[in-house]
Order: C-alpha cells, then sequence, then structure tokens
C-alpha cells in the first residue's frame, strides 16, 4: 500500500452540515419563532443628509398590535458603534446620512403591523446639502458628513525614490480605472431574534458574520456587561464580507425591542431593506503611473486610490490598508509610492466584501500590466513573468516574502491549462477576419497577505471534546457562514486524532461559550481556526496517548491512532478503538478536553514610512479566461477560465473547489454585469430584477488548479482560498477583452454598452410611462 | 379569511388564510415547513421553489388562495426517516452545498425537472435551474449534482 501523506487532511471530501442543509432542516435565523414572539420593523431615511428635527411616534403607539416604538432616545447606552471609528448610529440621533439610514424601530404582534406602524412614525427633517461624488466630497467646502474632514483616511506606502524610478524608465503610463459599488447578494437577507434572559441579559439567534464585535456594540448600546450579551448563529445563508455592521444594527434594534417589551423579538429584512440599508463593496477611482525599461523591467509605481466609503467608516480604514499594501500588484519594484484615501459621502456606506480591498486594485495593476506589455510590445505573460515576485523577494512595504513564494508555477499552471500561446496567437490571427464574434484570452495574478496582518490582533479558537463513547463536540469561535470552516476544522482534527470526521459535530459559534476569535474574515478560517483546532486536538491526543501506552503496555512513540484505531506500530495486536479508549479514559480521569487557542506571528506596520511585516505570510493566484466578444450587441461570453492557486495544503479539496468555482463567478459578476448604482443618494436597484448576479447559464467552463506548497505556518501547511478566489477573474476577464476587440475598458463592469459604446448609459430619472 | 383545501406532502390541509397571503408564507408560518426559504419574495431568485401538481414555481408569486385544491410538494418531502432522495444524496455527493439556503429551491426545481426529463443535458440542466440564483458555489457542482442524481435514479441513456 501506497503511504499516504495524510489520512484525513485532503482525503475526506464531505460536509458536516450537509445533510441539515439538503434536507431544508437546518435552521436559520428567519425561521425561528418563541413564544410571545414580536415582530420588529425600521423606519429609513427617505433623505440623502438631513437633519432630524423632531420625531413623533404617537400614531405609532396607539395603533393596534403596536407594543412599542423607540428612537434614539430610547438608547440606555452608546448610541454609535463601529469597530475602527464609533460614529455609526444604531438609529440616526441627530442627523441622517444616507437613504436608508435606521431612524426608528417598532415592535408589534405580527410583522404586518409592525411595518405598517413604520409607516405612522412622523419625522421632521431639515434637509442639508448633500455630497454623492467622491472627488467633490474631498473638496474643502464640501457639505461634512461627521465632524471632521470627509476624506478620514489616508494610508501611505513608499519605498526607494519615485521620482529617480520615473527617471530611469524608458516608457511611462498614466492610466486611471474606476470600480464599481456592488452588493454582497448573500441568498439569506439579514435575521436577527432577541430573547430576554433573565436578569436583563440578552440572548440574540442571528447571522452576524462576527458574533464578537456584534456582541461588544450591543453590550455598550445596551449598557450591559458583555457577558450579559450571548450572541448565538444560526445556519447562516452566506455572507462574503456583508453581515457585520448591518447585522450589529439589527441585533442592537431586536434587542432593544427584547428589552424594553420583555419578549423575544425577531426581525428580518425584505430583500428590498437588505439592498438598501447593507453596506455594499467601496467604488474606486485608481490613478496609477507606471515606469518600465524597455526590456519591461518595471522602474516605477505609482498609485492615488480613493475609495467612496459611503456614510459610516465601517471596515474602510483596513479595507483601504489592503490595497495601500497590495496596490503595486506582485512585481518587484524598488521604487513605490502609494496613497490610498477612504471619503465620506451621503450614499449607501462601504466596507468588507470578499476581497477587502483587492478586487479593486488588481483590476488596476493587472490592467496597467497588460497595457504596458502592449506598449512595449511584449507578452502580457512575458511581462509578468519578469517582474514578478519569486523566492527572496521584497514586496513594496519593504517585506522580504517567507519561502514559498509560487507566483511563477502558479502563471504557468494556469497558461500552460489554457494553452496561452497558442490561444493568443491563434485569436491576433482572427482579428483580421470578418466575423463580429471575435475571441481572446487574458490573465491576471496577485499576492495577497493572509488574514488580518497588521490591522490588529490576530488570535482563534476552537475546543475539541471527546465524549465516553468516542464521539467528538467541536465548536469554535471562527463562523462557518457557508464556506465550510467547520468541516475543515474537524478534518484536521480527525486526522491528528486518527478518527473520521462523520464522528464529529460542531457547534455553531457562541460568544458566552468560546473565547473571542476576532472577526471570521481575512480567508484567515481556515489557517487560524485550523490551527486551534489542530492544538485543542493534540491536548485530547496527547492525554489519550499517554492512557494508551498504560493500557496497552506500549511506549508512546510506538502507538499510532489511525481510522478510529489505536494500535502499536511494532506488535499490531496492541490495539483498542478510538471509543473503548475514550471510555477507558473517562472511567479514569482522564481529561478529554482540549482547548486550543491560536495566535499568529506578528506583524509590524510604520504608518509614516509606509512599511513593515505587512502580513504573516501570503498565497499566490492566477486567472486565465477566454471570451467570445459580440462586437454587434456587446455581449462578452465567457468561455473558460482557468484558476491556479497555491493555497498551501488543500484541508477539503471539494470544499477549495467550491471555493474557487464560486469565487470565479462572482468575479465574474463584478467584471461584466454587477453594479449597484446609486443616483443622488437614491439606489436604482432594490432587488434581483434590477441587480443581476450571475445564473446557470451564464458560467463558464471552469478549471480549477489547486497548487500545494505547504506553509509552515498553516495546520498541515494549510493557508486561504476564500478571497484569492475571486479577487482575479475580472481583470483576467477583462483582458481578454481587450484581447478580442482590441478596445481598452478601464471602468467596471465591462457591460453590454461599454463593451459595445465605450459609455454608460444612464437611466433618466422618470421613464415615460413612471411620469407623474 | 378563506378557507382553502390543499394536499401538502401527501397529507390533506384546510387552512383559513387572508386573501393577501402567498403560498410561501402558509407553507412557513402556518405550517412550518420552514425549508422553503424566502430569498426575494418577487420570484426572482428561486429559493422558495416547491413543487404544485407536478411545475417548479415560485411560492412567493402564488397566492395562498391559489393553492386551493393543488397538490403541493416541498423539499420537507422528500426525505424520510434519515432516507434520502437521490437528488439529496447527490448534492451531499458532488459538494454541491455551501451556505445552503439556496438548496432547498434548486433540488425542488431539479425534481420538477427530472421528474420529465430523464436524461438530461448539461444545458438544458442549466436552463432548469435559470430561475435559482446561489452565489456561493459558481453553480458547477450543482450542475454536477443534478446530472449525477439523474443516471442515480435512471441510468445512462439507453
Amino acid at each position: 500500500m501506497q503511504k499516504k501523506e495524510h489520512n484525513v487532511v485532503g482525503q475526506y471530501t464531505g460536509r458536516l452540515d450537509a445533510f441539515g442543509k439538503v434536507t431544508g432542516r437546518a435552521l436559520y435565523a428567519a425561521d425561528r419563532c418563541f413564544p410571545g414572539m414580536l415582530y420588529g420593523a425600521v423606519l429609513r431615511s427617505p433623505y440623502p443628509h438631513a437633519r432630524i428635527l423632531q420625531i413623533s411616534t404617537n400614531a405609532a403607539t396607539r395603533k393596534k398590535g403596536v407594543i412599542a416604538a423607540l428612537t434614539a432616545s430610547d438608547i440606555p447606552g452608546a448610541r454609535v458603534f463601529g469597530v475602527v471609528v464609533k460614529n455609526q448610529s444604531v438609529m440616526a440621533e441627530d442627523k441622517v446620512r444616507f437613504i436608508g439610514d435606521g431612524v426608528a424601530i417598532v415592535a408589534a404582534l405580527t410583522e404586518r403591523e409592525a411595518r405598517e406602524a413604520v409607516g405612522l412614525i412622523r419625522v421632521e427633517y431639515k434637509l442639508l446639502p448633500a455630497v454623492f461624488d467622491v472627488e467633490e466630497a474631498m473638496k474643502p467646502d464640501a457639505p461634512r458628513i461627521h465632524q471632521g474632514d470627509n476624506v478620514f483616511i489616508h494610508h501611505k506606502v513608499r519605498r526607494g525614490s519615485i521620482e529617480k524610478g520615473f527617471q530611469e524608465a524608458e516608457v511611462i503610463l498614466k492610466r486611471s480605472y474606476r470600480t464599481q459599488r456592488i452588493e454582497h447578494s448573500y441568498l439569506e437577507p439579514e435575521a436577527a431574534l432577541a430573547l430576554p434572559l433573565p436578569g436583563d441579559g440578552i440572548k440574540i439567534e442571528c447571522c452576524a458574520q462576527n458574533a464578537y464585535s456584534t456582541r461588544r456594540s450591543v453590550s455598550e448600546v445596551l449598557g450591559i456587561p458583555m457577558n450579559r450579551v450571548e450572541i448565538e448563529q444560526a445556519t447562516m445563508g452566506g455572507s462574503f464580507g456583508g453581515k457585520d455592521e448591518v447585522m450589529t444594527s439589527l441585533c442592537c434594534r431586536a434587542a432593544l425591542l427584547a428589552l424594553k417589551t420583555g419578549r423575544p423579538v425577531k426581525m428580518v429584512n425584505t430583500r428590498e431593506e437588505s439592498f438598501l440599508e447593507s453596506y455594499k463593496r467601496h467604488p474606486y477611482i485608481l490613478y496609477y503611473k507606471i515606469g518600465a525599461k524597455k526590456n519591461g523591467r518595471l522602474t516605477a509605481i505609482e498609485a492615488r486610490i480613493i475609495a467612496d466609503a459611503g456614510a459610516y467608516a465601517s471596515m474602510s480604514p483596513f479595507v483601504t490598508w489592503r490595497s495601500a499594501v497590495q496596490a503595486a500588484g506582485p512585481y518587484e519594484c524598488l521604487n513605490v509610492k502609494t496613497d490610498a484615501f477612504a471619503v465620506y459621502t451621503n450614499q449607501a456606506y462601504t466596507g468588507a466584501m470578499r476581497g477587502f480591498g483587492s478586487p479593486q486594485v488588481n483590476f488596476a495593476i493587472e490592467s496597467l500590466m497588460d497595457e504596458l506589455a502592449q506598449e512595449l510590445n511584449l507578452d502580457p505573460l512575458e511581462l509578468r513573468l519578469k517582474n514578478c515576485f519569486t523566492e527572496g523577494s521584497v514586496t513594496a512595504t519593504g517585506q522580504k516574502l517567507n519561502p514559498g513564494v509560487s507566483l511563477k508555477e502558479v502563471l504557468q499552471k494556469a497558461a500552460g491549462e489554457m494553452k496561452w500561446e497558442m490561444k493568443r496567437a491563434l485569436y491576433e490571427g482572427e482579428k483580421r477576419n470578418q466575423d463580429y464574434i471575435k475571441r481572446g484570452i487574458g490573465l491576471a495574478c496577485s499576492y495577497r497577505g493572509v488574514s488580518l496582518g497588521a490591522e490588529g490582533i490576530d488570535a482563534a479558537a476552537t475546543v475539541v471534546s471527546v465524549q465516553s463513547d468516542g464521539s467528538v463536540i467541536m465548536w469554535s469561535g471562527i463562523s462557518d457562514m457557508g464556506q465550510g470552516a467547520q468541516t475543515a476544522q474537524a478534518i484536521i482534527a480527525s486526522e491528528v486524532l486518527g478518527i473520521s470526521p462523520d464522528r464529529i459535530t460542531f457547534f455553531p459559534v457562541n460568544t458566552s461559550r468560546i473565547s473571542d476569535s476576532g472577526p471570521t474574515v481575512a480567508s484567515r478560517g481556515t489557517i487560524m481556526g485550523g490551527s486551534a483546532a489542530k492544538k485543542g486536538a493534540e491536548t485530547v491526543r496527547d492525554s489519550m496517548l499517554k492512557e494508551a501506552s498504560i493500557i496497552l503496555d506500549e511506549s508512546i512513540d510506538n502507538l499510532i491512532m489511525y481510522n478510529n484505531w489505536i494500535f502499536s506500530s511494532k506488535n499490531r495486536t496492541k490495539k483498542t478503538s478510538f471509543s473503548a479508549l475514550a471510555g477507558e479514559c473517562f472511567n479514569r480521569g482522564v481529561k478529554l478536553f482540549g482547548f486550543g487557542w491560536h495566535k499568529s506571528p506578528s506583524t509590524t506596520w510604520d504608518e509614516k514610512t509606509g512599511q513593515g511585516q505587512a502580513y504573516f505570510t501570503f498565497v499566490y493566484g492566477c486567472n486565465v479566461a477566454e471570451v467570445e466578444v459580440d462586437t454587434e450587441t456587446g455581449q462578452v461570453k465567457v468561455i473558460r477560465i482557468a484558476a491556479a492557486h497555491d493555497v498551501g495544503k488543500a484541508i477539503n479539496r471539494a470544499g477549495v473547489e467550491g471555493q474557487i468555482y464560486g469565487g470565479l463567478v462572482m468575479g465574474m459578476g463584478y467584471g461584466l454585469m454587477e453594479e449597484f448604482s446609486i443616483q443622488e443618494g437614491e439606489p436604482q436597484c432594490y432587488n434581483f430584477d434590477e441587480y443581476l448576479i450571475p445564473t446557470a447559464c451564464d458560467i463558464p467552463d471552469m478549471k480549477a488548479i489547486i497548487v500545494e506548497n505547504p506553509d509552515p505556518l498553516g495546520p498541515f501547511g494549510a493557508k486561504s482560498i476564500g478571497e484569492p478566489a475571486t479577487e482575479l477573474a475580472a481583470p483576467a476577464i477583462l483582458n481578454a477583452i481587450c484581447h478580442a476587440t482590441g478596445k481598452r475598458i478601464r471602468e467596471l463592469p465591462a457591460d453590454l454598452e461599454k463593451v459595445l459604446l465605450d459609455h454608460k448609459l444612464k437611466r433618466i430619472s422618470k421613464r415615460g410611462s413612471e411620469e407623474k | 379569511m378563506i378557507t382553502i383545501n390543499f394536499t401538502v406532502n401527501g397529507q390533506k390541509k384546510e387552512l383559513e388564510v387572508k386573501g393577501t397571503a402567498t403560498l410561501l408564507e402558509i407553507l412557513r408560518d402556518e405550517l412550518y415547513l420552514t425549508g422553503t426559504k424566502e430569498g426575494c419574495g418577487k420570484g426572482e431568485c428561486g429559493a422558495c421553489t416547491v413543487i404544485m401538481d407536478g411545475k417548479a414555481v415560485n411560492s412567493c408569486l402564488i397566492l395562498a388562495t391559489q393553492a386551493d385544491g393543488s397538490e403541493i410538494t416541498t423539499i420537507e418531502d422528500l426525505e424520510h426517516d434519515g432516507a434520502l432522495h437521490p437528488l439529496q444524496e447527490a448534492f451531499i455527493e458532488a459538494g454541491a452545498v455551501q451556505c445552503g439556503f439556496c438548496i432547498p429551491g434548486f433540488i425542488m426545481s431539479a425534481k420538477a425537472f427530472l421528474d420529465k426529463n430523464h436524461y438530461p443535458t448539461r444545458e438544458e440542466i442549466k436552463m432548469a435551474i435559470a430561475g435559482n440564483l446561489c452565489r456561493c458555489t459558481g453553480y458547477r457542482k450543482i450542475i454536477d449534482a443534478i446530472q449525477l442524481a439523474a443516471r442515480k435514479m435512471y441510468g445512462e441513456k439507453p
């Protein structure tokens, strides 16, 4: 028998939660009910910027079925929250800052009564001048949205001398790019159920992505200690970074109503409410200048990046920091200058979304690299191979990369899979044909810092608890939003304990049952939660092996845990089943409980110099896309796309593939069709009839290439895949479109009108049939 | 209030409903069949798909009164005492499940489709689920799962 490196890791392909999800038994937050439960509803601002002069809830409270109506003045504790900047209102107090800002809340016996009562709340507003254009908002005379300047974040990266770099350049390109606002579009709208606990405590069952930051805010808003606020995740119907602040405010509101009424309160957003109030991915304006020698070697990269933060700070400080760090792409360049700004405007706020500041800069730098290749008459792949990071490379922030820099490997594997050279030449030759369908092939690559990096403290906890019958319970502070974090951790624990993952029951995050493990973001679930699971399992393994050594009269070093058995490698008759050993350990009072705590290696950052060890490790990826462009309609069809990602080690191969396919299609939506358009502060889409995401009919033939260079800093060598999977499809597709048509599109999305007409068609505010 | 009589998962039901109530609301709030999900409320996402008289429908677009006299099948009827329908098995085996919120809808669309088309091509499967949105999986493994289920149920095309 060939010896496998691992028995469960990379082998097991199931999912712990699949049975519940295919049978409809899994309970999502909106599926739950409690006796005496009330329904909550929210009144939201119809104006983008207005002072609140007066609010009257009298008519609402008098309505049949209404039990409570609350405004900001009813909040016992803090009236604002925020992880980085505390300026987001639970309910607007003095003024509203975007159309959709929450103003008042109602609890009633039925959902219908609650929604109707909201309409009876009278608010007197004084309209204020509003600002929607991010560059207008940067001007000194622009309306101020919060105290202080609208430009509230400026991150810098400085390496070498940008002047010297451009002097050395033989070719200099200046280009600007724009990206659009998009909606996460998790299929499950936000939902929370708040239950009053005896003695002024509160339990909230909900779909918050980051239960701990939500708990902190609820505790501050209610003015009660954190141990009186218990947040428990229900099964989550997707998040993609999107169920953070919007869930925090929903949880605060449900908790306020529950404590006020002394009854359970359920709040569920409709899709329209979700689109209106939830945050989006930041639209960016990106001004780039790049210098290179004629042979293609880069001499200087300069980037000025402006992120539209909308009405509240949310995660903008961290999103734009990642953008600043990664703006120069995965290329060796001695002279780099990056400035990234986040700016308030009076529209839907923007925050974390899968990618977190990388999709925007990747689109810009990867488009720019193709433009430079064309200018230098070089193949885009060749230009990248000439400049890309390799072992020992130093990044724009002065960080020497850890061993395992596999950028060339992923580039070559993805390009090889797609027959890059042959197709590039073939489609080039087809350009002279008269056919209205043009074909093209394009690529994009990236490096990405894993986990939080210098954004903050990075540690996570997981518990492995073996029962006396040999079954296992696990729980963790890392959320499973659908990505498969529980299964990945269960596989890791199973590998350590030599058991099958099917023995494990995994409980969802509950803030009162396990240590604050930070947010489940930044593709840190596997590397951080998995490392904690490994440590927790190792604790139990060690105590079980010690006991087995006594029972079997064999040295620990000779004992093997494999396939639910413990046996001696020297004498196979010395064996016991995992279940029997667990029972024996229990009878002898051996601790079968392992608490795993993993803290990441440290990172550094100097805000002044824009230099530091930004992340403790990195992943590398490449997408190659092949398109057909209908030059008579502007329609782009992605025919095939290959994605090569170095994940370190695939813990669950099926899970990694699922992340890659899902990420590619989400990236394709970003590249070709999605845009959450807002005009004069008013969203132009409120549901999936107007906001289009890819359907099964839109998907290309996809090839996932899993590259494994195990990283000593990850559990069994594993790193990340969640965000890397979605950050490259858009630039690869746009580069392919340019290859097909010869036209460079510098603004996302490349929808029909942009491909056909080079510009956006604007919807006139009222169509003929809608005239008043 | 209006009285309706219909069959849900093989059981006859008589319910008093509001004229404005949708089939989705009745299934979830009155019959506690919460496997059927509300994702958009206007027939765009397919998370609320159930089978009504043999056809896959968006239950958010059907008034409860329209369901009077009809036969409804929801996701809850596919598993019996832990024994899964081949579609459910296939979704697990193909790794088609991530967050799972859309999955009951996909399975019901696929069931209505496979009941009529035993040997579908991938393109036919894509059309059959074009009305179901998924944001996690990129659809690839969902299509694989439906193809696998067809083979489990009907074998290779003769």
